[in-house]
This record gives C-alpha cells, structure tokens and sequence, in this order.
C-alpha cells in the first residue's frame, strides 16, 4: 500500500491505482468525459484524449490526466486549484467550441454527459471561438451518425474494435478534422456493422443515436384503419424504470402493460410470449441434432448456436460466413412474434395483415435493422413494422402526459401476452440457454424437472463453460456475450477444439439488458447488474417456468401450428443466413 | 584509398543530386576513362558536405580543393587543369564574401572553421555505398571490440560516462535508456531507429543516412548487444527514397560481411535490421506514435508510462534512439567516453548537428560542439544574415521551438540553456530571421504545421492549436483585440499544460515566445494596425506622396483594379477600399511617390 496527498487529504491505496480511484476514495470526484470503465465487465477506455481530468501533481512540469497517471507514494496532487481549474475549463470550452450546441434539440439533451460536465463547471460563455469541423449525416437502419458532434474520446472505437472485435469504428483524418468513422469514411450500412449499438450505449454526446421511430409509432397509433399491436422484449421492464428516476433493477413489468395501454395500443402483448415459442421451436431442433450425433449420424452439425439476437447474426454473416449452417433456424422472439402476430393473430381478428401495424419495444437497436430484413416481410410487408427502443418508448410515454410512476400494474392482453418465467431470461446472458434447457431436459428425459434453476449458466464472465446431466447424459454448454467473446468460441470451433453441444451468444454485454437501446448506464456497470438481478426476480415470480408447459403456446401448436419444427413453423418461424463476407463497394 | 593519386568527391546528397551532381560524377568518370587516368584518379559519390547554398559540391584530395556550384559543363576544365596540370579552377573556389579572396584549402572556410564532425564524420568523405571505405575509416571495429572485449554492461557503462544525450529531441541519457531497457525483461527485445525527421528544412538524419548508413547500423548492432534484442527497426519516412536505398544497400553488405546476422563475428550475438516505412506524419516522430505507426495501427501517441524501453514495440521492450543518437555511438566506442565528453558543455557532451536555414548566407547543415554561441553559428558558420540585412531572430528547435533574439547570440548552446530561453534543442532545425519578418506571421507559419501535423487525439492540441493560428491570423489582419493576446497567452500555457505528447507541449512555443521578445510587435498589429515589418497585407497602406507626384498616370495606368485615379499633371490618389496592395503602382513609378505606410 502506497500513500497519496489529494486536496490535503491523506488515502492509502494499492500500487498501480490510478489518481482517479485515489481521488474517489478520498471523496473528490475528479470529471472524466473520455474515461469509462464498466468495472464488473473489465472494461475499460482510458485513451486520456479529452484532458478533463487534469490535476497538478507536485514536483511535476505540467499537469496530469488523473486517468492514466498511477499514485506514486507520497504524491501530493491538488484537483481544483486555479491552474488546474482555467485548464479544465478552458479545455472545456475548446470542445465546446468545436460543437454544434444545439442542445435543446439534441436527442441527447438531458443525457449528454458534456452538457452535464459544462452546466457543473459553470461555462457561460465560450472564449474560444472559431471554424468547427463538419461531417456528413450518416443514417442506417438502426444508428444515426453526426459526427459533428464526437469529441473523440474513443469509447465507440473502443467497443466496436475490443470488445465487439467487429472493427467498424476508428478514428480517420488527423488534427481538427480527426473523427471517429469507419473506414473510408464509408457509409454505416455499408461495413460490417452489425448495429449492436454498444457504441450508441457509451457515446457521451450525441454524436452516435438510434434512427428514432416514435412518430412513425404515432401514426399509426392514429390510423383507424390500422390495429396497433405491441410486444415488450423481456429485458425492457428491467430498465425502463431508470428513464422516470427509479432505481435501477426496478421491474415496471405492470406499469408498462399499462402504459401501453393508455398509448392506445390495440392489443398490449408480449415478446416473452414468442421466447416461449423459440424455446419450443430452437430446444426441438437442438434435441433432433442432439439426438441424431448420439446415434452415430456424422453428416449432423454440432453445437448448435442460438440465432435470436440479430447483432450475433449479422456477425457471423459478415466475419463467420463459412458457419452459417451451424447456428439454429429458429426466428429471434422478435420476429417469431410478427410471423404469428400477422398471420395466426389476424385470422383470429379477421383483418388483413396490411391493415395490422406491429411495433415492438425492444432494448435493442439491431431489432431495427432486423424487422427490416427482406426475409421477414411477406409481399413488401413486414412482419413487425417498428422496433423502438426503451429509450423512444419513455419518449412516447412523455410525451404523452402520462405520469408513468403513478399507473397502477396492469396484465398482458392474450393470448400472446401470455409467458412463463424461462422466457424472461432471454433478457440476460445464459438466459436462453437455460430456459431452452429447463424445457429440454423435460423433453429429452421425459422426467420432470424438480429443481429450475441452472446457477453453473449465470453470472457475468465473458467466456462460459457448463455442464448439465441430462440423467447421465452430459450436455456441454458454452455462453458467450459480446462478440469479441462469441468470436473466441466460433475460432474454437472452427479449429476443431470446442466440443460444445449447444452455445448461447448475445452481442451486448450483459445481455440484451446492456442492449444499445436501453437506458444510458454512464459507465456505472452496477446498474446492468441491478437490472440482471431483477430478470431473475421476474423468473422466479412467475408460476410457470418452463416454456413449453404455457398453455397458450400449447394452444397455439393444437390450434394452429402443429408441431414444433414442423411444415408450418419451418415456413413462419424459421429463417436462413446469407454469406456478407463480400467486400462492399466503396463510393 | 592508397593506389590512386588524386580523388574527386562529388556530393551525392539529395539536394545536390537534384542540382545535377550525378551528371558531373558520370562526366568525370568519362572524362578521366577518355584520357586514360581511370587508375590514377578515382571519383566516388560521398554523402552530404553540409554547404549545401553553394553545392554542387566537388572536392579534391588530397589538397582540400573544394569547388562550389559546379556544372558538368565545367568536368572537362576540372580535369584539364586541376587533375593533368595541377592548376586550382580558380573561378570555381569558395570566395570569402569578406575578403573576396578564394580560399584554395576548405579547412579555411569559415564555414567549416568551428565545426566538429562526429556525427557527420564520413558524409563527404566515404562512398556510402562501399562498406570497404566505412571500414576503411574504423567502420565496425567498436561492434568487434563490444562483442570480443566487452560485457554489455560495460558498454552501456561506457554510453552513460560519455554523456550522449538523445539527439531526438528530449535529450534523455542514450546510456540510461539503454540500461532500463536491459533491465525489462522479456523474451524478445527490440532496437529502433527513429529515422522519422520531420521538422520543417531539417535533414540531419537524411544525411547521416544518406552519407554514413554503416555508423547507424553499426550503433545498432552495440545497442542490440547491450540491452539483449536480436532484432533492429528502422522507421524512417518513405519520403527519403535515397536514404532507403543507401540504408538497404549498407544493411545487405553487413549481412555479406557477417556484420549482421547470426553469430555476428563468432561471438554467438545475432542481430538483423528491417525497414519500416512512415508515411510523414510528424507526430510519428514521438516515440509511442511511432511504435504504433510500425504495429500498423493509427500513428498517434499513448501516454507514458509505460515507457517503450518497458513495453514498446509489440509490447516488447524497445529502445529507440534517433539517427544522430546512433552515428555517435561507434565513435565513442573507439575513442572512450572521456573524449566524449571533454567536448561541449557540462550537461550536455559532445556535438550537435543543426540544419542551418533562413535568411542567412550559409545555408548547410553544420556539426558543432555543444556550448558554441548562436553568434558563432550564425556569423561565422553561417557567413551573417543575407543581402546584408539585420539579425532579427533564430528559430530553433523546429516547428515547436522558439524565437531567439539579439539577447540570446552569447549564450552557449545546448540542451538546458536553450529550454531556459524559451526554446529547445529540438532535433537540430536552425531558421534565421531577419528584419524584414514579421513575427506574428512567424508564429502563425510554425503554427500551420503544427495544426495540420496534430493527430488529433488530445482535445488541447486538436482543438487549441487551431484557435490559436485563428486569434493570430485575427491579428494579422488587424482585426486583434488587447483581449485577444490575453487569449492568446491563457490558451497557449494551457496547451502546453494539458497536451498528451510532445507535440501539444511544445506548439504554442512559437507564439509564447515571439509575444515575450516581440511583443511591441504584437502590439503594433493590435493597437496601431500596423505591421512593422510590412509583411501582413490587410494591414499595409499604399499612399502617394503629394510632393513627388508629378501626375504622370503611370500607376493608374497599371493599377490593375482601377484604384488610382487622379487629372494627368495633378495629383493621384489611391482608394483603399479598392487597393488590392499588389505593388504594381510602387514599381511602376519612376518618382518614388509611391510609398507603404
């Protein structure tokens, strides 16, 4: 242990601590803008570029990023002296001066941590005035670029090149026209983006922002002619809360219901509803590979890897093309929702599927660009016409005076707002290979399950190794989130050294509860934990946890669809990936 | 060198090449086959002589006959009178612009008088294409004594008792950097030549390269020995296509020779070296940026610590130490440490390269000993200020250096004094002002490149310096406010106070500077609109005097926007919302009527 003198303030802390976490134990709370950690996910961008959290450090020539710089014993730093302080601001004000502050019409305003930084450090006029770098807009399907806005702190870069290891983000050009953008300045929808979104979840200012879809959600809600249905992603009553100052980790499961309600939404439903069905639909198909390799039959594909979430899609469509028949067929719950909202759901109503709008609230921004795949549209018309995040639906719900805090708990309508405590889970890492497992366990013993509940599954580490005794059987499963951690286990794969069965992937951090359209966590990585915790409440409250004992989906296969795996659900509930390993033009 | 008689260098640096020193070499070599002399006289391409205002250079030895601006029209009057009648071409001798005497030996140019070439040794002297003259001069002997008479530990003993400062710029220990890299361990280690020069008009390193590729390779090899890498990287930028080429020749003889390779001269030490190309980026010449630029990732720096002599390239251990650093190295070997450092000042030992530019008479690259005053270096060596013009102030330190005036001539050069003054050593650039330059232009030209040479990383350098050359450009078109130099002055402490790497800590020199030695000049440009030295356009008045105008309408006449205008006989006037201060009227008036306010 080491001692360091912050603002006359004695700490001791470890060797190798930077001033930053000295400063914090000592109580003084030093500004960063570049600086992120999510300290339970181990990461970490620390380029020291935005030099907000310069202090002066005694016996030392200029001033120095708290960040970066580790306590030396017997250090003496000040934090607020006025050198540092006319640094500070007068950094400040430079990036500032080289933004466009249209704050008030910002689509981060109120969560633009510049904003916040300049109203705590009372900027009130910016002295530096001069030309500002512009770029062009760049719009895709999910992820909206204006890059006049990025200050370069290089979390994006960080996420989309270390963490994600897709590699779309770099920093391009140099001096003031310096600015993160993929190569070539290409188009977003021409690279290998996968739109995770991780980069928009840590973007400071508004720089990167999901393409927002509320009035298209508006007018239709308007439209007479049209029966607005809506689905819920599990992973959104975990966080939707934080948008109207709750706690984070506070389930708003009812006042959601109720919210969409008072929306005017026709019919207030479920996407937890459709993880049953994919529970249903990928544990049948992972039983019959499964199955099939027990008996001998080498010409079957193992492990079987999940397909709902769309970034892990894109991705190995894009970087994995050789394995695009190794990933389940199965729908993501998203789309499996539209299919049979738009068929099943409509006969039901007798209307036709062109005068029924499906808008689903997603914690997600690839959900975006997946509802707009071609294959999920059925003559031109999609099977869900708007996926909005949770951040647009706490817009909505502002937007329409409606005190959300205050709304009593309400039900899913049914059918399809019917679920059981396994479909939830697919909001969290390893959560749908534990639901998927709770039904086949069920399916392939034929015993009854007696305890649910599979902890060797959870947890936040990023590479996960289990196995399940399906009564002696071994079941070998991997769980990776994160697609640098996903492209560890597909490299195994393809090497021969991975003997998984099945493999679960989520692109985001955490899960879809760390999705890119969820609430701004700010580098506060307690709250994606909070938000885990509550997925697991949700699960453990419900008295159904295991899919394929949800009697709606039960009466869906009766009714309507037959069997799991079977003609009609291969031709709704299934899909098929395409090579993107294509280099693309560029203009 | 024994069996001929006579030898001709030609210079074969790239500014001389580029003013046909490579005809004049063919025409000698065909003049002297014609008349039979090809055995009796041998011509060889050397590096750079440094006197560079007067190349092509062609000296004569062993008399020191040194011909200046040399043409292949005049080979055959070299050969016919000089080489077969032993009489010196007068016409083509160094005149002193003093005396209007020719000087016959060059040991009397006052351009070489108070030079000491260490580091430029060989350039100018040996073809540095033929390892046989570099080991002719010593060439190799300090590797073979390194690697058969000492420990690593002893050179690296040696290297800090010498004093040799990194030439780079930073001026840190050579001997200590060797050392801590050393002491990292890991299992491999690596040697890097930062060859990346990018100061404006600077071309030290270019030379050595270019003149004496061995004495790099050769310091390599030590370095190598001394801190435990087998492997050597030379960054150098992909703008010094002669350099390259020399630099690949010389490290394919060594491999010839077994100078590098495996079992370097049987001791069992291996050591190779690669080319890595930079694509000019200046901030590429910082450590970190570089080491990045080589790993093929965006050339920008990372904060230190880590240093790279702890995790540098590819996170290995990597000592890198500047081209002029390296050329050093084998002399020290040779002749000890205390010869070293019995040269130059107490803390700062031996020479220092500078590239002599500007306004001034002789402009080279020069090689001094530390300690020698601005005023030896630019009256002597230099020859004074050009068309007799006053000494203004010298820039040294390169883009991010800082003006030096009238008070600085006496003080003694190196590393510590010049930081004192407000400047810095730099990597050796030298421009010389004088009193037609305008100083806020000056900060604003050193500015431009700094701007557009950022990398953009840290927001004070990104963002700051492009305020700065916008609050100077302000003043100089006399828009600048008292507030504006306060501005000025706040933002520069505080990019220098706040900038990640060197670049953003030394940019605002150039304006910090100027405004403490020249701030009525500053003044000047803000309170009076006025540009002393009549450089800033906005701010010049083209008037005509009353007197002197005899109405004879040749500046009307001329004015190519029509601002003139005035009856024929009577007096003109010019109006200057309509004047475009081309000077077409100044010169076309035969009565000095015409004049700048």
């Amino acid at each position: 242990m080491i001692k360091v003198k912050i603002d006359n303030k004695t700490v001791e802390v470890e060797k190798g601590t930077i001033l930053l976490d000295a400063a914090r134990k000592a109580g003084i709370n030093i500004p960063t803008l570049c600086y992120l950690h999510l300290h339970d996910l181990n990461i970490t961008n620390k380029p020291a570029g935005c030099r907000v959290c310069v202090v002066e450090v005694k016996g030392r020539k200029n001033l120095a990023p708290a960040c970066v710089t580790e306590c030396m014993d017997g250090m003496e730093v000040n934090t607020h002296n006025i050198r540092v302080l006319n640094a500070r601001k007068t950094v400040l004000e430079l990036i500032l001066s080289d933004h466009p502050t249209d704050c008030l019409i910002c689509p981060k305003s109120g969560t633009c941590d510049l904003q916040t930084l300049a109203q705590e450090m009372g900027i009130r006029q910016i002295r530096y005035q001069g030309e500002q770098s512009t770029y062009r807009e760049d719009t895709s399907p999910a992820i909206i670029r204006d890059v006049d806005k990025c200050i370069m702190c290089r979390r994006c870069e960080m996420m989309c090149n270390e963490v994600q290891t897709v590699g779309v983000l770099s920093a391009v050009n140099r001096g003031f026209m310096a600015v993160v953008a993929p190569a070539f300045e290409m188009n977003l929808d021409h690279s290998v983006c996968t739109y995770c979104g991780q980069c928009v979840a840590v973007c400071p200012t508004g720089a990167l922002t999901e393409v927002d879809h509320t009035n298209n959600v508006i007018r239709a809600l308007a439209d007479p002619s049209k029966t607005v249905i809506v689905q819920t992603a599990p992973a959104v009553r975990a966080a939707l809360g934080e948008e109207f100052g709750m706690e984070a980790g506070t389930l708003v499961t009812g006042k959601m219901a109720a919210a969409l309600r008072r929306l005017g939404f026709d019919y207030v439903f479920d996407t937890d509803f459709a993880a049953d069905l994919t529970i249903m639909e990928e544990g049948t198909e992972l039983l019959d590979r499964i199955g099939r390799h027990l008996n001998g039959d080498k010409t079957v594909k193992l492990p079987i890897l999940t397909s709902c979430c769309p970034g892990w899609v894109s991705f190995f469509e894009h970087q994995f093309p050789d394995m695009i028949d190794i990933p389940s067929t199965a729908r993501s719950p998203q789309q499996m929702f539209g299919s049979i909202a738009k068929t099943y759901f409509a006969e039901k109503l007798g209307i036709k599927r062109e005068n029924m709008v499906v808008v689903s609230i997603m914690p997600c921004l690839a959900k975006k660009y997946e509802c707009s795949r071609d294959e999920f549209k059925v003559d031109g018309n999609p099977d869900v016409d708007f996926a909005i995040s949770t951040r647009e639906l706490a817009h909505l719900i502002k937007q329409a005076n409606i005190e959300f805090n205050h709304l009593p708990d309400e039900d899913f309508d049914r059918p399809m707002g019917e679920s059981t405590g396994a479909s939830v889970l697919f909001g969290v890492t390893g959560g749908v290979i534990e639901a998927a497992t709770r039904t086949a366990y069920e399916v392939f013993t034929g015993k009854k399950l007696e305890k649910v509940d599979f902890e060797q599954l959870r947890g936040m580490d990023w590479v996960r190794r289990a196995e399940v005794d399906f009564d002696g059987t071994p079941i070998k499963i991997g769980i990776a989130h994160g697609l640098g951690n996903a492209r560890k286990l597909l490299e195994e794969i393809r090497e021969g050294k991975a003997d998984f069965h099945a493999i679960e992937i989520m692109a985001c951090p955490g899960g879809c509860i760390g999705g890119g359209g969820q609430p701004l966590h700010h580098g506060d990585s307690s709250i994606l934990k909070a938000r885990t915790a509550a997925i697991y409440r949700e699960d453990l409250g419900k008295p159904i946890r295991k899919s394929h004992e949800n009697p709606f989906i039960q009466k869906l296969y009766e009714d309507f669809l037959g069997k799991p795996c079977g003609h009609k659900s291969h031709h709704l509930l299934h899909t098929h990936y395409f090579d993107k390993s294509n280099p693309v033009e560029i203009e | 060198m024994a069996k001929y008689k006579m030898h001709l260098l030609v210079c074969g640096g790239t500014g001389c090449r580029a003013s046909e020193s490579e005809a004049i070499f063919q025409d000698l070599k065909t003049a002297l086959l014609n008349r039979g002399l090809e055995n009796e006289v041998q011509v060889i391409t050397t590096g750079c002589f440094g006197f560079c205002e007067k190349g092509p250079i062609v000296k004569v030895m062993p008399d020191n006959t040194f011909y200046t601006q040399v043409t292949p029209a005049d080979v055959n009057e070299i050969i016919e009178e000089h080489v077969i009648k032993g009489r010196k071409v007068n016409r083509l001798l160094y005149e002193n612009p003093e005396t209007a005497e020719k000087v016959e030996d060059s040991k009397h140019m006052g351009f070489y008088r108070k030079q000491l070439r260490i580091a430029l040794r060989n350039c100018g002297f040996i073809d540095p294409e033929n390892i046989d003259e570099y080991i002719g001069r010593d060439g190799y002997q300090a590797l073979g004594k390194c690697l058969s008479e000492l420990t690593p530990e002893q050179v690296i003993e040696i290297m800090k008792k010498s004093g040799l400062r990194g030439r780079g710029g930073g001026g840190f220990p050579a001997g200590l950097k060797w050392e801590i890299t050393r002491q990292s361990k890991a299992d491999q280690k690596y040697v890097v030549c930062n060859a990346d020069e990018g100061d404006p008009g600077a071309f030290m390193d270019r030379s050595i390269l270019e003149g004496d590729p061995h004495s790099v390779i050769e310091a390599m090899a030590i370095c190598g020995y001394c801190i435990d890498a087998t492997k050597g990287l030379v960054y150098i930028r992909a703008e010094y296509p002669l350099a390259i080429e020399r630099l690949k020749i010389a490290i394919n003889q060594a491999r010839e020779y077994g100078l590098l390779g495996k079992d370097i001269l049987g001791s069992g030490f291996d050591f190779d070296i690669e080319l890595r190309y930079g694509a000019g980026a200046f901030v590429c010449g910082e450590e970190t940026a570089l080491i990045h630029s080589m790993e093929g990732l965006r050339g920008e720096p990372t904060m230190k610590p880590p240093f790279p002599s702890v995790s540098g390239y590819l996170s290995k251990p990597t000592n890198v130490n500047n081209v002029e650093t390296f050329a050093n190295v084998p002399v020290i070997i040779n002749r000890g440490p205390e010869w070293f450092a019995a040269i130059g000042t107490e803390k700062s030992r031996g020479t220092k390269v500078f590239a002599l530019a500007g306004k001034i008479n002789n402009v080279g690259l020069i090689e001094v000993p530390m300690g020698i005053t601005l005023r030896d270096v630019i009256f002597e060596i230099g020859g004074g200020i050009k068309d007799g013009k006053k000494f203004k102030a010298v820039q040294t330190g390169g883009p991010s250096g800082g003006c030096l005036t009238h008070r600085h001539l006496d003080t003694p050069i190196d590393y510590d004094n010049l930081i004192s003054a407000g400047s810095m050593m730099g990597s050796g650039g030298m421009i010389v002002m004088d009193e037609d330059d305008c100083m806020v232009s000056i900060a604003k030209f050193y500015l431009d490149f700094t701007v557009e040479e950022s990398c953009g990383k840290c927001s004070p350098c990104r963002i700051g310096n492009k305020r700065l050359i916008e609050i100077l450009d302000k003043i100089c078109q006399g828009k600048g406010t008292m507030e504006d130099l306060d501005n000025l002055r706040n933002l520069s402490q505080v990019i220098k106070d706040t900038s990640l790497c060197g670049l953003g800590q030394t940019s605002p020199n150039p304006v910090l500077s100027t405004m403490e030695n020249f701030y009525e000049e500053y003044i000047a440009h803000v309170v009076d609109k006025k540009c002393p030295s009549g450089q800033c356009k906005a701010l010049l008045q083209y008037t005509i005097d009353e007197e002197n105008c005899v109405g004879c309408t040749a500046c009307a006449r001329n004015c190519p926007v029509n601002a003139i205008s005035g009856e024929r006989k009577g007096l003109h006037i010019i109006d200057q919302a309509v004047c475009i201060k081309c000077g077409a009227c100044i010169e076309k008036c035969k009565f000095n009527a015409v004049f700048i306010k």
